[in-house]
């Protein structure tokens, strides 16, 4: 892939207005580390991000970090952390899930994905975080939307739309997001039994408490060998594990609460301190799971989840269940579409967050939509992009 | 403040626009008499006042629907309405339209537990969903200050906020899906009880976006539990840079309070002769913070609050020991508003947000530009996330007095922009705010406004006259000129 490597936003206006008038098509991409993330789409020409790189603005106080899209994450998390601060939706390193180096992510690319981490269900996704872009649409045009503070009902919310739309609507040059305080002190709660019903909803139960646990996952027995942790490796069954971070007294306070209200007195448990930090790296990046060539995620309601967890067992996957037991991380060897697309028709969503290129592109990548929200997605993203300039194809499969 | 010119043809029809509607909405649901419309000329900003041709109350989401196709297919236009509690005039009727008011779809749908959801129909209260779990514990936690009347379809529209939307977000992060009607009728659901969009992430645009895009008829939102303990400290500064420097310092060391809120000295003066809450009368800024979560959480981190407002200087330190205290602190904040309507006949609220670090320079700015224009200022403000309201003393029975008012509030909400901020922090656009657009906004970020608009609504009948300063035909907004054939910048660097 040729690169187009803009170091301005108005550099970034001009080679997209150039791609327009040559009608040349663009991949949009900071590392290019996802790009095996959506229908197969790469273009000849991509245009990276990657020079628009430093923190422009970081005010600990205020809570908001402003840097250019290609600023590595790595290099956002350092920053914060020697303030004790953090990205409270905990991105995944997700572009080792398409065999490229780990570490290399771009913070343009992990809004543009919104992929989040176990957090979600508690703090957001990376959507609830962007407060402001300044962006390059497929009509050439350099704009901006939202701003730099969290409260913001000025004009429309354009920062939702662009999270999570793969550079389809517009190239983000800048961006400006929510930061917040990093836990002290972090224990989880692993609860061992056989039956994952039972464990699922003693995780649902945990969630609606006040207890205010930020992370909620169930590891089958195979995704609990490869947790990293000895304890739960060497147990041999499936865990439910549930994240209480904060400061210490109260996250103490909070677990002797929790372990009192969801474990019941023959269920087998025990409490990690140190191990914890890893164990739920390894969770947000998948690392719980083998290496098998498909990889799926479902979102349903928490309710739903082991029963469709169990049907993908019937085919065949290796998974685990995260969000309260609403999102199913599953790989396997073929993707088998139309039976795990069946799963999720109550409700919900599945995404083929992974597959070889012959896969994706007959098998829709996102989950698709009823006539009507189709059109009208269509119709979003023409007005950004009329010409299909930007990553066309990336989110939808050609008729 | 003008909206766009009646259109005669348009009017000309009321009959058989009425007539229409009552086709299609039967009974009472069509109000079109002019006893009747009265009460729906205005929202809560009710300086702007407007009579449409007709109200329809639909009560079915398929009544809904064949109104707004009709409308769509005439071109008349809809003005969508929840409780009528906006305070930017975002459901202001258009004198040529009809307002659609949504107060019949008033029931809880559907209360789990075990997902932590409550789906509701968009005329149910704010207040209404907490009470409607509150017996199992749970609340709903955007908590606006209209919220007893307020309803959640509207907060879907404005984006609402409230006090403790600093730790526990605005309505955007609490919404998980919605059923939504487009301007042609066409039924959408968005989101559900799951997480995450599958496409385009259209519920949070659709959140805030003011009845421009659609009608929303279904929401389902994400419940929380109580916070077991909540307790507030009350601090006094000799100056608001020293309220400010603590709030800082606060969320700098880690603490995200479940409320932060600061008054100036007008506003502590007005609500303590309204409410005799025992709030110090010397000082310069009063901040109240309340911490909630586990009682040994909180304890400790009220230590950490009162120690940081101690050194920054604070005069007055009180820690409530009892919940009847709490809420005596937290009454005169509560009651600012009519503290302040109490001391005048007419107040205006305004609603900017700004880097908090700003704070003290944009006050000083509001007080000179006080001078300047001869009426008092008075202000809260959300000092957590930077939300200012500032209230502006007037007497619409004097000449002038409104129209200065709103021009002194234009001055604020530019210096707002001018220092970092934004217009509306939490009451919207409307028409309010919509010619201050231009001063946050270049004409190209607006007109991409625009067309997103125009994917939703290509006749514009939704709330025309709203949020955009100028209103463009569709058509016009989709061109796009490439500059014949010549490839500009040749000679970019590729690699």
């Amino acid at each position: 892939m040729e690169l187009l490597l803009p170091q301005s936003l108005a550099e970034a206006a001009d080679m997209v207005a150039a791609a327009l008038v040559e009608e040349r098509p663009l991949s949009v991409l900071g590392q290019g580390g996802k790009l095996g993330l959506g229908q197969p789409a790469a273009q000849p020409t991509g245009l990276s991000t990657r020079r628009l790189s430093g923190i422009t603005l970081y005010e600990p106080g205020e809570l908001v970090l402003s840097c250019g899209a290609g600023t590595p994450l790595a290099e956002i998390e350092a920053t914060l952390a020697e303030r004790q601060q953090q990205l409270a939706f905990e991105p995944p390193d997700a572009s080792a899930w398409y065999g490229a180096a780990p570490g290399q992510a771009t913070m343009g690319g992990v809004f543009a994905t919104n992929l989040a981490g176990p957090r979600r269900f508690k703090a957001g996704a990376p959507r609830d975080h962007l407060l402001g872009v300044q962006c390059v649409t497929g009509r050439g045009e350099a704009i901006k939307t939202g701003g730099r503070v969290v409260k913001n009902v000025t004009g429309y919310d354009l920062c939702k739309l662009l999270s999570g739309s793969f550079g389809t609507l517009a190239v983000m040059g800048h961006v400006t997001f929510k930061v917040l305080p990093a836990p002290e002190f972090t224990q989880t709660l692993a609860i061992f039994g056989e039956d994952l019903a039972d464990l699922a909803a003693r995780m649902r139960k945990a969630a609606g408490t006040a207890f205010e646990i930020s992370g909620a996952a169930l590891l089958p027995a195979g995704a609990a060998g490869r947790s990293g942790v000895g304890a739960l490796r060497e147990h041999g069954g499936a865990v439910a594990l549930l994240r209480v971070e904060g400061v210490r007294p109260s996250v103490e306070d909070r677990m002797q609460g929790l372990v009192g209200e969801v474990v019941g007195r023959s269920l087998p448990h025990l409490v990690l301190a140190e191990e914890s930090i890893e164990l739920w790296q390894r969770i947000r990046d998948l690392r719980v799971l083998p290496d098998r060539p498909v990889l799926w995620r479902l979102s349903v309601a928490p309710t739903e989840g082991v029963a469709a967890a169990k049907a993908l067992s019937g085919l065949g996957a290796d998974l685990f269940l995260d969000q309260v037991g609403g999102q199913i991380f599953a790989v396997m060897d073929d993707p088998r579409a139309a039976e795990v697309r069946a799963l999720v028709a109550g409700g919900g969503h599945a995404t083929l967050l992974r597959a070889s290129d012959e896969f994706r592109s007959t098998i829709p990548v996102f989950q698709p939509q009823p006539a009507p929200l189709a059109a009208l997605a269509a119709r979003v993203k023409n007005a950004f992009d009329p010409r299909q300039i930007l990553e066309p194809g990336r989110m939808t499969l050609a008729a | 403040m003008h909206m766009p010119p009646p259109d005669e043809g348009i009017l000309a029809r009321r009959e058989e626009i009425v007539a229409a509607l009552r086709a299609i909405v039967p009974g009472e649901g069509v109000i079109a008499d002019q006893v009747g419309l009265r009460p729906y000329e205005c929202d809560a900003l009710s300086a702007y006042r407007a009579v449409p041709i007709a109200v329809v109350l639909p009560s079915t989401v398929e009544e809904v629907s064949a109104v707004l196709a009709w409308c769509h297919r005439e071109k008349v236009k809809v003005v969508p309405r929840g409780a009528g509690t906006s305070l930017s005039g975002g459901s202001l009727p258009l004198v040529d339209g009809i307002v659609l008011g949504m107060g019949k779809f008033n029931r809880i749908l559907d209360i789990d537990f075990e997902n932590r959801t409550v789906t509701a129909q968009p005329g149910v209260t704010n207040l209404g969903i907490t009470k409607a779990v509150e017996h199992a514990g749970f609340y709903y936690a955007p908590d606006p200050s209209s919220q007893i009347a307020c309803s959640i379809g509207g907060n879907i529209a404005e984006n609402s906020g409230g006090v403790h939307c600093l730790k526990y977000g605005l309505t955007t992060n609490n919404v998980l899906g919605i059923e939504m009607v487009l301007p042609t009728g066409e039924i959408v659901r968005l989101g559900g009880k799951h997480l995450d969009s599958e496409g385009y992430d259209l519920l949070g645009l659709m959140t805030g976006s003011e009845g421009l895009l659609g009608v929303v008829t279904e929401v389902t939102v994400r419940i929380l539990q109580k916070p077991p303990v909540a307790r507030a400290v009350l601090m006094g500064f000799p100056t608001s840079e020293q309220g400010g420097d603590t709030v800082a310092s606060i969320i700098g060391a880690g603490i995200i309070p479940g409320g932060l809120e600061m008054m100036d000295r007008p506003a502590i003066q007005a609500a303590e002769d309204f409410l005799h809450a025992g709030y110090p009368l010397d000082v310069e800024a009063l901040l109240i913070c309340e911490l909630d979560g586990p009682e040994v959480e909180v304890n400790h981190l009220i230590e950490t609050v009162a120690g940081i407002a101690r050194q920054h200087g604070a005069t007055t330190i009180r820690v409530s020991q009892s919940e009847e205290e709490r809420l005596l602190f937290w009454a005169g904040r509560k009651a600012a508003f009519p503290a302040v309507g109490r001391i005048s006949p007419d107040y205006y609220c305004m609603d900017g947000t700004i880097p908090r670090a700003r704070l003290a320079e944009v006050l000083a700015g509001m007080q000179e530009m006080s001078k300047r224009y001869g009426l008092r200022v008075a202000n809260v403000f959300h000092a957590g996330d930077g939300n200012l309201h500032p209230l502006i003393l007037f007497d619409a029975n004097k000449p002038d007095e409104l129209q200065k008012a709103e021009a002194f509030g234009s001055d604020i909400l530019k210096l707002c922009v001018e220092v970092g901020g934004v217009l509306t922090g939490e009451h919207g656009v409307g028409v309010e705010k919509r010619d201050l657009m231009p001063t946050m906004f270049t004409e190209a970020d607006l007109n991409q406004q625009i067309r997103v608009k125009c994917a939703f609504d290509p006749e514009q009948i939704l709330n025309p006259g709203k949020v955009f300063p100028k209103l463009h035909r569709c058509a016009e907004m989709g061109r796009l000129h490439v500059s014949g054939g010549r490839i500009p910048f040749a000679d970019l660097p590729r690699f």
